[in-house]
C-alpha cells in the first residue's frame, strides 16, 4: 500500500508526496516494508490539467470573441466545468494508479478540449448556414463525460494489466465477431453516409466497431507475439541472408489479421485497414527484433496494395486525388483542396480561433479536423498540436521501455504506435502526403466511438505506466537460516 | 526487444516530423498560391465579411448599407429601400454572386479599388480591417417612390425612367414587378436559396429590368421621332397631312392601316389636318403617310441621331438592350414601303428600351441636345471624401434647337388634347401617349401603354417615359393615355415638387 496521496507538489517539487507525512520524513527513510516515497507526478498531472483548462476555456473565449458572440459567464462556467470533469478523472487515477504518467491525462485533456472547442466553432458556422443544423459539440461532450466515465472503469476493472494476457483468444474472437457485425447487419442498421460500417441503434446511438476491434486485436497480438517469442526469433529457414519465419508459428496472427483486413477492405473502411495492418507488423518487429518481418510485411502490404489499386475502385479514386489533387478541384479532390485552401490560407500564424472558414471543408468535424485547426490555429499551432501527439506517444513508449512484463512492454508499445500512426495517416492524408484514408484524429476529432476506445488506450497506458513506475516493494532483510524462511506471494508485476 | 522499441519510437517520430514538414510547405511556401486560387472561396468570404461602403439615393437617402451583425459575417448587407430600387442596387449574395450596382461596383463597394489604394495601405498598416467605398446616385427618392407605387399600386408590368433633360441624370429608374433584395443577401443560405428560387422562377420576370433590359414597340410616343425628321425635310407643324380614318398600303397586296378605333382624324370628318393635329390625336394614316413621303433614311438617320442605333450601349456598367428601328427594307435591298408606313407609327420592327424613350423626349426638352444618361452621382471615400464625380456629357445636337421648340408646342397640344387623370395646376406638360400593338394577334393582345413628357414645357426640368405592358388593368380598351400618362403625371408633379 501507499498510503493516501499526499498534497499536490508543484513541477518544482522535489518531494516524495506518497505520505500525508511530507518530506520532512521521507529523507529519513527508515527501513520498513513499506515502498519508499517516489514522485507520483500527480501533483505535475494537476497542475498540468488546469493548464490545459486555461488553454481551452482561452480557446473558447477567442472564438467567441471572433465570431462576434458575446463574451458570457458560461464560458468560465464551461471551461470549469471542463476541469472539474478531468479533476475528477485526476482524483481516480490517483486513487487507482498513483504512479501512472503525469503528462498523459494532461495531453489528453488538452486535445480533446481543443477539438471540443473547433467542433463548437464548426457548429457556429453550420448554424449560420442552416437554421435547423444540429449542434455535434454537445453530442460531443456528451461522449467525453461517457469516454472519462469508461476511462475510470477501465482503471477500475484492469486493476492489473497482465489480468488481459490470460484471455488473448477470447478478446481476439469477440473483437473479430464486432469487427463483422456491421457487414451482416442490414443496411438500416450499419450503414451512415454511405459506409456500412456501423452498428447503429437507431436514435440512440451509431458505433464504429473497429475502433474497438482494433485494441481486442493489439492485446491479443501483444499476449500471442509474448508467448511465441522465442520461436519466432530463432527459429527459420534461412534465405539471402535473412532468418525467415515459420509460418505455422505465426499462423494464429496471420489469419486473424487475414479476416480482419478481409472485412474492412470489403466495407472500404481502408483506414483502419492500414492502421491495423501496420500497428500489427509493427509489433510482431518489436516482439522478434528481426528485420525480416518488417520486410515480409512491407513487400506483403505493397502485393496487397497493388491487387487493392487493380480490384478496390473507392481506393483508386483516392490516389488518383493524392497524385493530382487539382485535376478535379470541384469534383472528386473537392475535400482535400479545399483543406490545402484552408491550410494555406491559415499560414504560418492561423486565421485565428473562429475568424477562419474552416467549414468549407466538408466533414471538417471529423476526418478533416486537423485542416481546421491548420486554417485557425496556423503552421504554429498544428505543430504545437503535432508535438502534443509526439509526447503522448513517446511517454507511452517510455512506459513500454520501463515496464516490468513482456507483455506490458508489448501492449504499451502497440497502443502507443497504433496512437502515432493513425496520426500520420489521417494528418498525412489530410494534407496530401499520403493518399486519403478516412480515420479520425485520436481525441480531437468528432465521434462517440473513437472518443470511446482512445479513452480505454489512455487507460490501458496509464494502467501500464503505473505498474512500471510503481517502486517495488522493498522486503525487509531476511534474517536466519534457509530452514526459517517462510514461502511467499510475489506479485504479478515484479516478476 | 528494447533497441527494437527504440527504433519504432524513432520511426513515430520520423513520421510526425515528416507531417510537420509537409505542413510547413504547404502553409509557408505554396500558402500564397492556395490562398489566391480562384477556387478557394474563402478570398470571396472575406470579401462578403468586410465593411461594404453605402450605395445612397440623392440626398445621402441610404440604399444599401452593412450593418455590423453579430455572427460570422460580421457584417449584414441591407436594402432599406427594397424592391423598390432592387432593379438598381441588385443584391449581394454569398451563394449567388452580386448583381446590379453590387456587382457593377463591387471592387469600390469592397474596398478593392485602385483608388482605395492609400486607405487599403494605412489599413493594412494599422490593421484595421478594410473598410469600402460609397456610391451615391443621381436617383431622387421621391421620383422613385411616385414611379414605383405608380407602376405596382395596379399591379403593372412596367417601367419609368425620369431624366434631368439638361445633365442625363436619371432621377428615377423603376421596374415592376421587382423584389425584395433583402432575403438574398440573407446569411442563412437556406433563406438565401429559397428567395433566389422564388426570383427565378416567377413569371413575369423580377429580375428583368424592364428600364433597360427590354425593348418594346414604342407606337405612338416614335411619332416623335418622325416628326423631328419631318420638320426637317420640308414639313412645318401646319403643314397638311392626310386625315383619313385607313390608308391602304402600297407594296403590301392590299393591307390597310387605321387610326385608333378606325375614326377619322381629329374629328375632322377624313378631310386633311395638320402635323400638329395629326400629333395631338396621335392619326396613325398621316403619319404613316408623312414617314413614307421623307423616306426610310432620313427616319433611321434622324432615329440614330437620338440614340436609336440597333447597337447595345450602357450606362454606367448596365447593359441596355439594342433600340432599333429595323431596316424597313425589303429581301432586294429596296425600301419597304409598308414597313415604312408601320415604322412611321412606331410598330413594325421598332422598339425602343423605356430608358431610350426618355431620352427622346429629354432631347426634345433640352432644345435638342442629346445628354448621356447617368446614374452614378458620385463616389466617395469611406471617410465622404469624393473620388469621382459624375459630370453631364453631351451626345450632340440631334435635332435643331428650332425643331424642337415646334415639337415642344406641338407636344403640349399633345397632352391638351389627351384624356386621363393627374394634371398638375399650374404646370404645362409636354407630351405623346402611345398605344402600341404587339404579340402574334396584336388585335387580340392587351397594347402596351406609353406616356413620354417633359415638364415645365417652356424650360423642362424633369423628362419622363412610362411603360404598361399588355394594357395594365384596363387589357384591350387601354391606352396610353388612360393607362400610362396619370403615372407620368405623378412622377412629374414629384420631380417638380422635390425641385422648387
Amino acid at each position: 500500500m501507499t498510503g493516501g496521496p499526499g498534497s499536490p507538489a508543484g513541477l518544482s517539487g522535489n518531494s516524495g508526496n506518497g505520505s500525508p507525512a511530507g518530506s520532512a520524513k521521507a529523507n529519513t527513510a527508515a527501513p520498513s516494508n513499506r515502498r519508499p516515497r517516489r514522485r507520483t507526478g500527480r501533483g505535475a498531472e494537476l497542475w498540468l490539467l488546469i493548464f490545459a483548462a486555461i488553454i481551452v476555456t482561452a480557446a473558447l473565449m477567442i472564438v467567441e470573441l471572433n465570431q462576434h458572440q458575446a463574451l458570457k459567464i458560461e464560458l468560465v462556467y464551461y471551461g470549469g466545468g471542463y476541469l472539474a470533469v478531468f479533476a475528477i478523472a485526476h482524483v481516480v487515477v490517483r486513487a487507482l494508479a498513483p504512479y501512472a504518467d503525469p503528462l498523459m491525462l494532461p495531453l489528453v485533456a488538452l486535445l480533446n478540449g481543443l477539438g471540443l472547442v473547433m467542433i463548437y466553432r464548426l457548429d457556429l458556422a453550420e448554424a449560420a448556414k442552416h437554421a435547423n443544423a444540429t449542434p455535434q459539440a454537445p453530442l460531443q461532450l456528451l461522449w467525453t463525460a461517457v469516454s472519462l466515465v469508461l476511462f475510470l472503469v477501465t482503471l477500475l476493472v484492469i486493476r492489473d494489466h497482465t489480468s488481459l494476457q490470460s484471455y488473448p483468444y477470447t478478446l481476439a474472437f469477440a473483437g473479430l465477431i464486432f469487427l463483422a457485425l456491421p457487414a451482416a447487419l442490414p443496411r438500416s442498421l450499419s450503414e451512415v453516409n454511405g459506409a456500412k460500417i456501423w452498428i447503429r441503434i437507431p436514435g440512440l446511438l451509431s458505433v464504429q466497431p473497429s475502433e474497438f476491434a482494433k485494441i481486442t486485436l493489439i492485446v491479443f497480438a501483444a499476449a500471442f507475439l509474448v508467448s511465441k517469442r522465442g520461436v519466432l526469433s530463432t527459429a527459420g529457414p534461412r534465405f539471402l541472408g535473412l532468418t525467415l519465419p515459420r509460418i505455422r508459428d505465426l499462423g494464429p496472427l496471420v489469419a486473424l489479421l487475414a479476416v480482419s483486413l478481409g472485412v474492412l477492405v470489403v466495407s472500404n473502411d481502408l483506414g483502419p485497414a492500414l492502421l491495423i495492418f501496420g500497428v500489427l507488423l509493427a509489433m510482431v518487429y518489436l516482439a522478434t527484433s528481426r528485420v525480416s518481418w518488417l520486410i515480409i510485411g512491407l513487400l506483403a502490404f505493397a502485393g496487397g496494395a497493388v491487387l487493392a489499386y487493380q480490384f478496390v475502385p473507392h481506393l483508386r479514386v483516392r490516389v488518383d486525388i493524392w497524385l493530382h489533387p487539382f485535376a478535379d478541384p470541384q469534383g472528386a479532390s473537392y475535400q482535400l483542396v479545399q483543406s490545402l485552401f484552408g491550410l494555406g490560407t491559415g499560414g504560418i500564424f492561423g486565421t485565428g480561433l473562429g475568424a477562419g472558414r474552416p467549414d468549407i471543408v466538408p466533414y471538417a468535424s471529423t476526418d478533416f479536423i486537423t485542416a481546421a485547426l491548420g486554417e485557425e490555429l496556423g503552421l504554429v499551432g498544428l505543430t504545437a498540436i503535432i508535438v502534443c501527439f509526439m509526447i503522448l506517444v513517446g511517454r507511452g513508449m517510455r512506459a513500454a521501455l520501463a515496464a516490468r512484463d513482456n507483455f506490458g512492454s508489448l501492449l504499451a508499445a502497440g497502443l502507443s504506435f497504433s496512437i502515432g500512426l493513425q496520426v500520420f495517416v489521417i494528418i498525412g492524408g489530410v494534407t496530401g502526403l499520403i493518399p486519403l484514408t478516412g480515420l479520425t484524429t485520436p481525441f480531437v476529432s468528432y465521434g462517440g466511438s473513437s472518443l470511446l476506445a482512445n479513452y480505454i488506450i489512455l487507460a490501458l497506458l496509464l494502467r501500464i505506466s503505473d505498474s512500471s513506475r510503481r517502486p517495488p516493494v522493498k522486503q525487509p532483510r531476511r534474517t536466519g537460516t534457509l530452514a526459517q524462511a517462510r514461502t511467499e506471494i510475489l506479485s504479478r508485476s515484479a516478476k | 526487444m528494447k533497441p527494437s522499441m527504440r527504433k519504432l519510437g524513432a520511426a513515430i517520430i520520423v513520421m510526425l516530423v515528416a507531417l510537420m514538414a509537409n505542413l510547413t510547405y504547404i502553409q509557408v511556401v505554396k500558402a500564397v498560391d492556395y490562398r489566391h486560387d480562384p477556387n478557394n472561396r474563402r478570398t470571396v468570404l472575406e470579401e462578403y465579411s468586410r465593411a461594404r461602403g453605402q450605395i445612397t439615393a440623392s440626398g445621402g437617402v441610404v440604399l444599401a448599407q452593412s450593418n455590423p451583425s453579430k455572427d460570422q459575417y460580421r457584417y449584414q448587407r441591407v436594402y432599406p429601400g427594397g424592391a423598390m430600387y432592387a432593379n438598381l442596387t441588385g443584391y449581394y449574395s454569398l451563394r449567388y454572386g452580386p448583381t446590379g450596382l453590387e456587382r457593377l461596383q463591387n471592387d469600390l463597394l469592397a474596398g478593392n479599388d485602385p483608388q482605395l489604394f492609400v486607405e487599403q495601405l494605412s489599413d493594412l498598416i494599422t490593421g484595421r480591417d478594410p473598410q469600402g467605398g460609397n456610391v451615391q446616385l443621381t436617383i431622387v427618392p421621391a421620383v422613385q417612390k411616385a414611379a414605383y407605387d405608380g407602376l405596382s399600386a395596379k399591379g403593372y408590368v412596367g417601367a419609368v425612367v425620369a431624366i434631368n433633360p439638361s445633365t442625363g441624370a436619371i432621377l428615377a429608374m423603376a421596374s415592376t414587378p421587382s423584389y425584395d433584395p433583402n432575403p438574398l443577401a440573407s446569411h442563412s443560405e437556406d433563406v438565401q436559396r429559397k428567395a433566389y428560387n422564388q426570383l427565378v422562377e416567377a413569371s413575369p420576370s423580377p429580375i428583368l429590368d424592364r428600364t433597360i433590359g427590354a425593348v418594346y414597340p414604342p407606337g405612338s410616343t416614335f411619332k416623335l421621332v418622325v416628326t423631328a425628321a419631318a420638320l426637317q425635310h420640308g414639313f412645318t407643324p401646319q403643314s397638311q397631312v392626310p386625315g383619313a380614318p385607313t390608308i391602304t398600303l402600297p407594296d403590301t397586296g392590299g393591307a390597310t392601316l387605321s387610326n385608333y378605333d378606325r375614326e377619322a382624324c381629329a374629328g375632322r370628318g377624313g378631310a386633311s389636318v395638320t402635323l400638329t393635329q395629326a400629333l395631338a390625336y396621335s392619326c396613325n394614316t398621316a403619319y404613316a403617310t408623312v414617314a413614307m413621303d421623307i423616306g426610310a433614311a432620313a427616319l433611321k438617320q434622324q432615329a440614330a441621331a437620338f440614340g436609336i442605333t440597333g447597337d447595345n450601349s450602357s450606362i454606367d456598367g448596365f447593359p441596355v438592350a439594342a433600340s432599333r428601328t429595323g431596316t424597313m427594307e425589303t429581301a432586294s435591298g429596296a425600301t419597304d414601303l409598308g414597313a415604312l408606313a408601320q415604322s412611321g407609327i412606331g410598330q413594325r420592327d421598332v422598339a425602343l428600351t423605356p430608358l431610350e424613350d426618355a431620352v427622346v423626349a429629354a432631347t426634345i426638352a433640352n432644345g435638342g441636345q442629346r445628354m448621356q444618361p447617368y446614374l452614378v452621382a458620385k463616389t466617395t471615400r469611406p471617410d465622404l471624401s469624393v473620388i469621382d464625380q459624375a459630370t453631364p456629357v453631351s451626345l450632340g445636337q440631334a435635332i435643331p434647337a428650332s425643331v424642337a421648340d415646334e415639337i415642344r408646342t406641338m407636344m403640349v397640344a399633345s397632352e391638351n388634347a389627351t384624356p386621363g387623370s393627374g394634371h398638375i395646376a399650374g404646370i404645362t406638360i409636354a407630351s405623346k401617349t402611345g398605344t402600341a400593338e404587339h404579340g402574334t394577334d396584336p388585335k387580340n393582345t392587351p397594347p402596351h401603354a406609353w406616356y413620354v413628357a417633359f415638364a415645365p414645357a417652356d424650360h423642362p426640368k424633369v423628362a419622363v417615359a412610362v411603360f404598361v405592358a399588355n394594357g395594365g388593368d384596363r387589357g384591350l380598351n387601354a391606352t396610353g393615355a388612360t393607362v400610362a400618362a396619370p403615372i407620368g403625371r405623378d412622377v412629374i408633379a414629384a420631380a417638380l415638387a422635390g425641385l422648387s
